[in-house]
């Protein structure tokens, strides 16, 4: 049990069965979709830029309870941020999530470091990545939809 | 642990079997089974996936590869010799077992794709037209949609999908309707993997035929849960694996009646499917080498043949009483877990338990139950069109084997709790 709890911890819980920022965003000029093949986890990410700044971010989607309530905490963390310390963001995220963060500091991550348990798990790595790889891609105006395979 | 209701199936469907069936001893004999994941005994019910393999098996491949190593079909040693009598004794073997005319309706494959991907390649290049039909119902594994929609889009013809109920049953009436001058192939699955469903296949097959119609059936999941006569059934395909048959990987089966085979062009070329090559001129070689270029998995079809050695001694009406007594039971557990719902609930089911539980994705409740040491599948496998359907992005799925017991349908119902109670 201490396990799972490590994986499902109640931030993610309350999360999942309480998405934040879950909508379409009314004004958003960037949007991206992702998907992950292998188990149907969708997502969209919505975005208004303000310049350089992620003024407003929303999400959609369906999935699983680390996909979801990945994409619910990345939307409260992004807010404000400018697009650097959004990859900055990502970056430490993706090396925590995937366990070669050994120098990563938690606290830099904030409430995000409730996924570190994440890095236990390999095949659902990419459920909590999902959500960044979206806001990245909208991020860069791609219109393809991004796939984790 | 012999339980009453299982005792009174096995009488009744197998009175002329008087071997009991015992799932502890059986259940020695898989190596795997006794393994431990996250430190728990291994619940493996992940059969639909793939089998685990008995020692039967292991050893045949083992001693294969130690004793009797050698190509097939060419050599004058002794060793070439050897293995060629292993090998042509698979092909028998899997004749037998099948109940087919001949040896030579056997073509070896690397499995159920493969074998459906020879016949739309082969059969259906030589046959569609623009215009032409071919008929697949709802409930079809992407390995059953993907190469007719190839072979579709090339040939112009166009792809017919028969649909299904709500507790994914096929539309049998749906199917007689669809039924035209223009269909020029039927190819439908035996046994739903996503939902365990049985289709109507000799029905289906019998309303095919009075049309002129040829059938071809996915036998993927029939096949390790059902006894099968393809001369009763009067299928015209009938592909299968041998690894959900408790054999090797990339080593399967197409059966085919031998004179739609015979007029069948080659789907592969190379070596040991010709008689004579010149430069100017092929003459390929008989059945059912015309369909094997190249050397085969000679280590594959003899494990194969050791699995369905193994298979018969423990007896198909044995298995099926057996395994439908479980499900029943797995059955009742799972419908009396609070906000569970079993997906796929037609009357004639085989070896599937598909399902969904509020509020908790079945990727999640997939790694609670890993955690647990109980092995499912979570996702829409390799079937989407029959998850969109019936309107669920994903299920959990716990497919059983005759190795399976009660306890297991136990630990199984337990882990399901356990994950309720995390995201309580």
């Amino acid at each position: 049990m201490s396990d799972l709890r490590e994986l499902y911890q109640e931030v993610i819980l309350d999360h999942y069965k309480r998405p934040r920022n879950f909508q379409k965003l009314e004004g958003a000029n960037r949007h991206a979709e992702g998907h992950n093949p292998l188990c149907g986890d969708q997502i969209t990410v919505y975005l208004h830029m303000d310049g350089d700044v992620i003024k407003e971010i929303s999400f959609q989607g369906a999935g699983c309870a680390i996909s979801q309530s990945a994409a619910s905490l990345m939307t409260t963390t992004l807010r404000g941020k400018t697009r650097a310390e959004a990859e900055e963001l990502f970056k430490k995220f993706h090396e925590m999530v995937t366990g070669d963060g050994s120098a990563a500091d938690p606290m830099e991550l904030g409430k995000l470091a409730v996924f570190c348990g994440v890095s236990e798990f390999p095949v659902r790595v990419k459920c909590a990545s999902l959500p960044w790889h979206t806001m990245r891609a909208a991020l860069e105006g791609k219109d393809d939809a991004v796939s984790t395979e | 642990m012999k339980h009453a209701a299982h005792q009174r199936v096995t009488e009744e469907a197998c009175q002329d079997c008087l071997v009991g069936f015992g799932p502890e001893k059986i259940r020695e004999d898989f190596p795997a089974l006794r393994l431990k994941v996250h430190g728990k005994p291994l619940v493996y019910l992940d059969n639909a996936a793939t089998t685990q393999k008995p020692q039967v098996v292991i050893d045949a491949l083992t001693r294969y590869y130690t004793e009797e190593n050698s190509n097939v079909h060419r050599g004058v040693h002794f060793l070439s010799q050897v293995a060629t009598q292993a090998y042509d004794g698979g092909r028998t073997r899997v004749r037998r077992f099948l109940n087919a005319a001949h040896d030579h309706e056997i073509v070896f494959t690397r499995g159920t794709t493969d074998g459906i991907n020879l016949v739309a390649q082969s059969y259906g290049r030589k046959h569609l037209r623009p215009g032409d039909e071919v008929i697949i119902s709802a409930m079809e594994h992407h390995s059953n949609i993907v190469p007719w929609q190839m072979i579709c889009d090339e040939k112009r013809a166009n792809l017919k999908v028969v649909p299904i109920t709500d507790a994914g049953e096929l539309r049998l009436d749906e199917y007689e309707r669809m039924l035209t001058d223009r269909t020029k192939l039927v190819a439908v699955v035996h046994v739903s993997n996503a939902l365990g469903t049985v289709n109507p296949i000799r029905e289906m097959i019998a309303l095919a035929h009075r049309r002129g119609i040829p059938v071809l059936v996915d036998g993927a999941q029939a096949i390790p849960h059902t006894p099968l006569d393809v001369q009763e059934m009067d299928c015209d395909f009938y592909a299968f694996s041998g690894h959900k048959l408790f054999g090797p990987t990339g080593i399967g089966v197409l059966y085919g009646k031998a004179e739609l085979l015979e007029a069948m062009p080659p789907y592969q070329g190379g070596g040991d499917m010709i008689s004579a090559v010149t430069f100017e001129k092929t003459i390929y070689n008989t059945l059912p080498y015309k369909f094997e270029a190249g050397t085969p998995h000679i280590a594959g079809v003899i494990g194969m043949a050791a699995a369905i050695e193994y298979v018969e001694r423990i007896g198909r009406n044995q298995i099926a009483a057996y395994e439908a007594d479980l499900l029943a039971y797995g059955t009742e557990l799972l419908s009396a877990i609070p906000g569970l719902r079993l997906v796929g609930t037609a009357k004639e089911k085989v070896g599937v338990l598909s399902f969904v539980v509020d509020g908790i994705h079945a990727h999640d409740i997939g790694t609670i139950l890993d955690m647990e040491g109980v092995a499912v599948r979570a996702g829409h496998h390799c079937a989407m069109p029959v998850m969109k359907r019936l309107g669920v992005p994903a299920t959990a799925r716990a497919s059983v084997a005759f190795y399976n017991t009660r306890a297991d349908m136990d630990a199984l119902a337990k882990a399901i709790h356990k994950a309720i109670e995390v995201f309580a």
